[in-house]
């Protein structure tokens, strides 16, 4: 990150700042640095505290969720692990969701990594509108034909459906990711290649790709996560055998009564693998959330 | 895409290349984008054009059953339709507008408190990261047990406070601002990265020089900073009403079919959901869909167009 350039010891001075000190003031400085820490710590228990929540919630029994007295203080149980588990076919859900992200994702990298790369080499800005329509469109408007269709050819239920309707959701995000990739590549390093003889396929084979590598990681990351996440086509498009994770959640909602503790067990199993992948990829992440932000 | 393998020992150059291979080399630049623009073509054109098609008939019940042709006779009905779509369209608008306003105005003060080096900000980054790719249905399930009116922690803190318990979620009234307040939680981070990566590409040198001539903090932000930061911002306002628009899993994950008992958080996409899969009203959900359509592209459009206008 740009970051890193500003000396650690330089006293910083934030234009957000809501002060009457006008030059690095001392003591308006450590106003700000007291109500940036104060400010900070509100912002991350906000977005962490609901997760801990969600944790916590799914290794209490249904009673304890039920005890306002037992909010923090409660004996862990894993229960409801053990439910979720063991009684609903879980693992296949999980099986499920990961081979269609998985899938969905390479596929799309196999045909988006090409197209965003003649994109950018040859600027072909109406073509690349083509492809980011598909981040636009309502997925909906098109979800009646594609079961029209697929049921048509008896393909709903199959997993060819439900990895294509995902596609449709990550090649977009991998064109967009990889045409400000190949944007910011010089050119002169392929053109370089050519000199020395390879042809450009063989530039872009040899060169362009074994470089682009983190790209790749960006656009495949994130891909996945939407995939693994992706909650309406898979709703309409799965059958019992292809059901994913997000879909499965729901069998722990009855019209009668919600079984929380299984509930949170459930949705804990879809959310806590994404995260920890998410974690260790921080920077591919942010690289690929803000590809193309800054022009 | 044919990557090479390591028995090949050497590239093919120009010199040894085939017919195919010159071929290929010439026309590499559809060779390259015709795979993708061919397979997102096929899944959005045909589609299009069968809803366009099916808006057009009476078909309902099974999408294999016969049709007749009714001419505009949907579309008459949708838009003379107050009880279910117009209210859709107003909730649509109202928690695109709201979601966004908070989320831009919330996340760019994020941004700027985030923006200057400090200590633990790898620990704030990792705060910010996990909402983002926290499964919707998931988050929504979560925010359902938090905001549950008589066991939820939303209401046990309130008690805390003495403030009266609220219905929440289970309220005709407060329903939507709940889903909204999800979205928020849940998308702000977006908002605060995209900023974050527009404002350390700025230069330092106009911030610096604006400070030299006397420029208080407000001023700098508002004539120095937030200029600069202009397509940045553009760019997160796209991104976020795009998918604030289609907002459907937190919604249908909270409040289920039709948007709970009272349609109460019955959006425009939740709407269509409802006619196509759980009413099987093919025709009429094909109107709908075509209207939404139309909505997002004309927003897309009047949204691009500034863009382009500004810049």
């Amino acid at each position: 990150m740009a970051h890193s350039v500003i000396p650690q010891g330089k006293s910083v001075v934030t234009p957000a700042r809501l002060s009457n000190a006008k030059r690095k003031k001392p003591r308006g400085v450590r106003a700000y640095t007291a109500f940036r820490v104060a400010a900070l710590i509100v912002i991350v228990l906000a977005l962490l505290a609901p997760l801990g929540w969600l944790v916590a919630s799914s290794l209490k029994t249904n009673v304890d969720i039920y005890d306002p007295t037992k909010t923090i203080f409660f004996t862990p149980t894993l229960e409801n692990y053990v439910n979720v588990l063991t009684r609903n076919n879980y693992f296949v859900y999980i099986f499920n969701s990961f081979w269609v992200a998985l899938v969905s994702t390479v596929l799309s990298l196999v045909l988006g990594v090409p197209a965003a790369y003649a994109m950018s080499r040859f600027t072909m800005h109406r073509s690349a509108l083509v492809v980011l329509m598909a981040r636009v469109i309502p997925g909906i408007s098109l979800l009646v034909p594609w079961y029209y269709v697929f049921s048509n050819l008896r393909m709903v239920g199959g997993f060819s459906v439900l990895i294509m309707s995902h596609m449709f959701v990550a090649l977009p995000l991998v064109v967009y990711i990889m045409i400000s990739y190949f944007d910011s590549m010089p050119l002169e390093l392929e053109e370089s290649a050519q000199v020395d003889g390879l042809t450009p396929i063989g530039a872009f084979q040899r060169i362009t790709l074994p470089l682009s590598v983190g790209g790749m990681a960006t656009a495949g990351i994130l891909s996945f996560i939407f995939s693994w996440n992706n909650f309406m086509f898979a709703l309409v498009l799965s059958g019992a055998k292809t059901k994913t994770l997000p879909v499965a959640i729901f069998d722990f909602v009855s019209y009668a009564s919600i079984d929380w503790g299984g509930l949170m067990a459930a949705a804990t199993v879809v959310t806590v693998p994404i995260m920890v992948i998410a974690l260790f990829t921080q920077k591919y992440i942010v690289s690929g959330m803000t590809a193309g932000a800054i022009k | 895409m044919t990557v090479s393998s390591k028995s090949e020992a050497r590239p093919r150059t120009v010199a040894q290349s085939s017919a195919f291979s010159n071929w290929a080399n010439k026309h590499r630049k559809w060779l390259f984008a015709s795979p993708a623009m061919i397979f997102v073509g096929l899944l959005i054109v045909f589609p299009l054009v069968w809803t366009l098609y099916l808006s057009l008939t009476d078909s309902r019940g099974s999408v294999r059953a016969p049709s007749d042709f009714i001419g505009f006779g949907n579309y008459l009905t949708v838009l003379s339709d107050f009880d279910r779509f117009w209210p859709a369209v107003g909730r649509t608008a109202y928690f695109t507008v709201t979601a966004l306003v908070v989320e831009m105005v919330v996340g760019m003060m994020i941004a700027l408190l985030l923006w200057r080096p400090f200590r633990g900000e790898k620990w704030v980054r990792v705060a910010i990261l996990l909402p983002l790719v926290a499964t919707p249905v998931a988050v929504g399930m979560m925010w359902k047990l938090i905001f549950d009116p008589n066991m939820g922690f939303a209401n046990q803190m309130l008690g805390w406070f003495g403030i009266p318990a609220q219905p929440w979620l289970s309220g005709q009234a407060t329903a939507l601002p709940t889903t909204i307040f999800m979205d928020i939680w849940q998308w702000t981070p977006m908002v605060v990265l995209i900023l974050l990566a527009g404002l350390t590409s700025l230069p330092e040198e106009t911030d610096e020089a604006a400070r030299v001539d006397g420029a208080n903090a407000w001023q700098r932000f508002f004539f120095v900073t937030l200029p600069l930061l202009k397509t940045t911002v553009i760019v997160a306002v796209l991104l976020r009403s795009i998918d604030a628009l289609k907002t459907f899993d937190i919604l249908y994950a909270t409040k289920g079919k039709g948007g709970g008992s009272f349609h109460e958080v019955e959006t425009l996409n939740v709407y269509a959901y409802g006619l196509s899969f759980d009413y099987n009203e093919y025709g009429l959900s094909s109107a709908v869909l075509i209207i939404f359509f139309l909505i997002i592209i004309g927003f897309m459009w009047i949204l691009t167009r500034r863009r382009k206008g500004n810049n």
